[in-house]
């Protein structure tokens, strides 16, 4: 049975309308880590979409000084390991007596044509109110014409003195095949606990 | 018929809402393109008081010339672009070789009070797989207070080859309300891609 308003179909088999105005910005799928060792979005990644938005929320580590760090997949998550050329910086600002600032490149975070991950955000603390959030935005993963650009911007709370610290991320992932799988994880321990949400922008 | 849920109005008179603070408003699609430009009333673009944020997101955009700059700037009357901005440019960029990885306030890419257009990435590469892709905010354009702030972040595939960030922000230096927008290379024709327009609620 559908539902029709003023000679407006609105629903109708199970669907909404077309027509109907849902917002441009659409929650595709929500993964909790609960101890996991990554959280990985195999399916939703497709042409629907030119660009997705990953916000990862709270993430909380297993380990101290873990990094977050995400990779692609052409395969459906069979394989991570897409070359990527990137850069990375970040800003500091320690606190707990020890009043410091720092604003730097990040060659150590960086990729140059590399299939490892890429780092997103740095140094977590595993003290039971620190975590980390941010936003990936990944560009038209489904072309097959040019290279997959992505952008990131994340804050964390660091291990060594409470620092909180922005890191700015940008690169490409150097393939025309379509990228159909994206993987979080962290460099040592699992992702306790958080979650990070998929969305799709029409 | 409507449909009124706790005082909520979830449909009436054939139109129903589902929420979302992001509404679509317009894309444009280069095909060998000299400018393209967002204006207020024209070709069902909204860039008015209905929101007090918009988004422009740039999806692979594809230059005819290589080592062109994409630049931007508003109009107050839909035909001149010529507002008055100071802006900040920083840079980040890595080769694929591992060379150059670097971070700089690009100088040379800013403008004080320059009624020119503002860069917002520069030097881009035009081999069949390379573009550039992000996004730019722009705030209250409707606004006849206030100057008209933006921030944009953009992510290219340089010439060299490498890649680079660009991070500008600024403000049209204007209390007019800012009506239209417009995009273009410093040289040669915007060959491929989307720019999308949204506005946030």
């Amino acid at each position: 049975m559908g539902l029709i308003s003023n000679g407006t179909t609105l629903l109708d088999a199970g669907a909404i309308d077309s027509g109907i105005a849902q917002g441009s910005m659409q929650l595709i799928t929500t993964l909790t880590a609960s101890s996991s060792a990554n959280l990985s979005f195999t399916s939703g990644i497709s042409s629907t979409y030119k660009e997705y938005v990953f916000k990862y929320i709270s993430l909380h580590a297993a380990t101290d000084e873990a990094e977050l760090n995400v990779n692609f997949s052409v395969d459906g998550g069979s394989n991570y390991n897409v070359h990527k050329t990137s850069t990375f910086f970040r800003a500091e600002h320690t606190g707990g007596g020890t009043e410091a600032t720092a604003l730097e490149y990040r060659a150590a975070d960086d990729l140059a044509q590399g299939t490892g991950t890429q780092k997103i955000l740095r140094t977590f603390s595993t003290e039971n109110d620190h975590s980390g959030s941010g936003t990936l935005t990944l560009y038209d993963p489904s072309n097959t014409t040019f290279v997959k650009h992505f952008l990131a911007r994340g804050n964390v709370i660091q291990h060594a003195n409470d620092t909180s610290s922005v890191a700015f991320v940008g690169g490409y992932a150097n393939t025309t095949s379509a990228i159909n799988a994206v993987q979080f994880t962290f460099s040592s321990g699992n992702i306790d606990a958080g979650i990070i949400k998929m969305y799709g922008v029409l | 018929m409507g449909l009124i849920s706790n005082g909520t109005t979830v449909f009436d008179a054939g139109a129903m809402s589902l929420g979302g603070s992001m509404t679509f408003i317009k894309k444009l699609t280069a095909s060998s393109s000299g400018t393209l430009s967002f204006v207020n009333g024209a070709s069902s673009v909204v860039l008015d008081d209905t929101y007090k944020e918009y988004l422009f997101t740039f999806n692979n955009i594809h230059a005819a010339t290589k080592g062109a700059d994409l630049q931007f700037n508003f109009t107050i009357d839909g035909s001149n672009y010529n507002i008055a901005k100071t802006t900040t440019m920083v840079r980040t960029l890595h080769g694929e070789d591992g060379s150059s990885g670097s971070q700089a306030y690009y100088g040379s890419m800013d403008l004080t009070q320059g009624t020119g257009f503002q860069i917002l990435f520069g030097d881009i590469n035009n081999g069949n797989d390379d573009s550039g892709s992000g996004y730019m905010q722009l705030f209250n354009p409707s606004s006849t207070t206030f100057v008209k702030h933006y921030l944009s972040h953009l992510q290219i595939s340089h010439e060299t080859p490498r890649s680079m960030n660009f991070l500008s922000a600024g403000y049209g230096n204007t209390t007019s309300a800012v009506t239209g927008v417009q995009f273009k290379f410093d040289s040669g024709n915007i060959d491929a891609g989307d720019i999308c327009l949204y506005g946030i609620s």
